[in-house]
C-alpha cells in the first residue's frame, strides 16, 4: 500500500488519494477523511505533505513568482499589465520613478508603453485587489528583444525541470537565452535562427507531452538529432 | 406528461424498449474532451441522439461589474438549443425552458465547482446543443463538468447525469424523446460519484414513494455509467500516449 501510495498517479478530479494525515499542498481538498484530488494531474505523496501537479489551469498570482507580462494600459500613476491570469499586474509609478514622486502620463508612457513587455516579480498578491507587480530588481525590467512564447502555466515546472535540468538542456545545446516566466510565458532570444527554432521546438514539445516520464531525455534527442 | 401517443410500444412483452434496449441500459455515450482550441476547455458528448458542445471560458473578468463577488468567483451557464437541433425550427431567442435548464446546470454544478479560489471573476459555461434526442439537461451537465475539467478549473468531483422515469409502467433508466413524450415520468438526476452527494434531481410526473426509490436507485446507476465515460474522456485526452500508470 505504501509503495502504491508514494508513486506518482493519475488522478482526476475527486479521485481519491490516500487518507494519510498529511498536510495538504497544492490541488487537493480534505473531504472527510479522505483527501482527493481537484484537478487533473500526478499526485505526489512524500513523507508529511500530499500535493497535485496539476497538467491543466490557468496562473492564479503568488507573492515572489517571477512573470513576464505585457503593458496594457496606464491609469493613475500605476501601469497595468497582462499577465495571463484572470487578474492583471499592477505596476506602481513610484515603484520605476522612485518613492514620492509623481510622474506625469507622458514621462510614464515614456518609460513604458502600452505593448511593452516586462519581466516582473508579484510583490503583493491578495484576494481584495489587483496584484502588485515590481520591476524594481537587477533582473527585471523591460524586455527588448526575444521571441513571446505562451505555454499553459501549469507546465511551467516542467519546463524548468528538476534543478532547472529541462531549461539547461534547452539554453545549452541551443546558445539560446530563455526567460520563463512563471504565468506560461515565456521569451526566447537566439543570435541564430537555427536556434531560435530548435529552442521554440523544444519549448512546444514539453507543453505538449508535459505528462510523459524522461521528457528531458527525450527533449534532449530531439535536439541532438537535429544536428546541433 | 405530454400527450400520449396510443400508436408507440414503449415496452414490448420481452421487456424491450423502442428502441431496442433493456429497461436498466443507458443508450450509447461517447465524450471527447478538449474539442475547442479557443475554449479553456471544452467537451463533446454524444448521448444517444442528443449532441451536445460545451465550451468554458474563464476564470476571468465580470462584466457587468456589479455582478462580481469580493468573495468568490461565480459560475455563470448557458444552455441554449440551435435552431436546427429539433425536427420544428426552433427560435433562436432563449426561451422560458432554456432559462430553466441554464439555472438548474448552473446548481448542479456549483457544489463541485471551488469557485472561492477565484474572487472576483466569472467562469462562463456555453453549452450548445446541436441536436436533441430526450434527455438533453443530464447530457449536457455531464459534458459541462467535463469541459469544465478541462478548462482545469478546480472541482471537488465530476458531475455524472442521467436520467431515470417511468413508462408503460416500468421504472426505465435513459429516458429518450418518445419515452419523455408518452411516458408517464421523467427524473433527470445529478450526482457526484466520489462525493456519494446528489446534485439535481427533478421530476416531472406521478410517481409511488416505492417507484420514486427505485427510479433514484437506477437512475445513480446511470450516473455511475456516465462518470467512467466522463473519466475516460479526460483520460485519453491528458494520459493517452502516457507511459506511466
Amino acid at each position: 500500500m505504501k509503495r502504491f501510495e508514494s508513486k506518482k498517479r493519475h488522478v482526476l478530479p475527486g479521485d481519491f488519494i490516500t487518507t494519510a494525515p498529511l498536510r495538504l499542498q497544492n490541488n487537493v481538498v480534505l473531504e472527510g477523511k479522505r483527501i482527493i484530488s481537484t484537478t487533473i494531474g500526478l499526485s505526489d505523496v512524500s513523507d508529511d505533505s500530499v500535493r497535485v501537479i496539476s497538467l491543466t489551469g490557468v496562473y492564479l498570482p503568488k507573492i515572489d513568482d517571477l512573470v513576464i507580462g505585457t503593458i496594457q494600459y496606464i491609469q493613475g500613476n500605476s501601469w497595468f499589465a497582462d499577465i495571463n491570469s484572470c487578474y492583471q499586474g499592477m505596476l506602481l509609478g513610484q515603484d520605476v520613478f522612485g518613492r514620492g514622486s509623481y510622474p506625469t502620463k507622458s514621462e510614464m508612457e515614456e518609460r513604458l508603453g502600452k505593448g511593452d513587455i516586462i519581466f516582473a516579480k508579484i510583490a503583493n498578491s491578495d484576494r481584495q485587489r489587483e496584484p502588485l507587480i515590481s520591476i524594481a530588481d537587477q533582473s527585471l525590467g523591460k524586455i527588448d528583444s526575444g521571441e513571446l512564447v505562451k505555454i499553459s502555466p501549469a507546465k511551467i515546472p516542467r519546463l524548468i525541470g528538476k534543478h532547472g535540468s529541462m531549461i539547461q538542456t534547452i539554453e545549452g545545446s541551443t546558445n539560446a537565452t530563455i526567460t520563463v516566466g512563471q504565468n506560461g510565458l515565456i521569451v526566447v532570444s537566439c543570435d541564430e535562427t537555427n536556434g531560435l527554432l530548435k529552442a521554440l521546438a523544444a519549448i512546444r514539445m514539453v507543453d505538449e507531452q508535459a505528462h510523459l516520464v524522461n521528457l528531458t531525455d527525450k527533449v534532449k534527442k530531439m535536439l541532438e538529432s537535429n544536428g546541433v | 406528461m405530454g400527450g400520449r401517443e396510443a400508436n408507440v410500444v414503449l415496452l414490448d412483452e420481452n421487456g424491450i424498449r423502442s428502441d431496442g434496449r433493456k429497461v436498466n441500459e443507458t443508450r450509447k455515450v461517447t465524450i471527447k474532451a478538449g474539442v475547442l482550441k479557443n475554449a479553456g476547455g471544452s467537451a463533446y458528448i454524444e448521448f444517444g441522439g442528443n449532441k451536445i458542445l460545451a465550451g468554458v471560458f474563464g476564470p476571468r473578468d465580470v462584466h457587468p461589474k456589479h455582478m462580481s463577488n469580493p468573495d468568490t468567483g461565480i459560475l455563470r451557464v448557458r444552455y441554449h438549443m440551435e435552431p436546427f437541433s429539433v425536427d420544428e425550427r426552433k427560435k433562436p431567442a432563449p426561451s422560458r425552458r432554456e432559462i430553466e435548464i441554464s439555472k438548474v446546470i448552473t446548481e448542479a454544478l456549483t457544489p463541485a465547482v471551488i469557485l472561492e479560489k477565484f474572487p472576483r471573476t466569472a467562469i462562463d459555461v456555453y453549452l450548445e446543443v446541436l441536436q436533441a434526442d430526450g434527455g438533453t439537461r443530464c447530457a449536457a451537465l455531464a459534458a459541462a463538468s467535463v469541459a469544465l475539467a478541462d478548462a482545469g478549473i478546480p472541482m471537488r468531483d465530476l458531475v455524472s447525469a442521467c436520467a431515470a422515469g417511468k413508462a408503460a409502467d416500468a421504472i426505465i433508466l435513459d429516458v429518450n424523446n418518445e419515452e419523455d413524450q408518452a411516458g408517464q415520468a421523467d427524473m433527470p438526476i445529478g450526482y457526484m460519484p466520489n462525493l456519494g452527494k446528489i446534485t439535481l434531481l427533478q421530476l416531472d410526473g406521478v410517481l409511488t414513494t416505492d417507484e420514486f426509490k427505485k427510479c433514484i436507485e437506477l437512475g445513480l446507476e446511470g450516473c455511475k455509467q456516465v462518470y467512467e465515460i466522463q473519466k475516460s474522456a479526460l483520460r485519453e485526452k491528458y494520459f493517452s500516449s502516457g507511459d506511466n500508470n
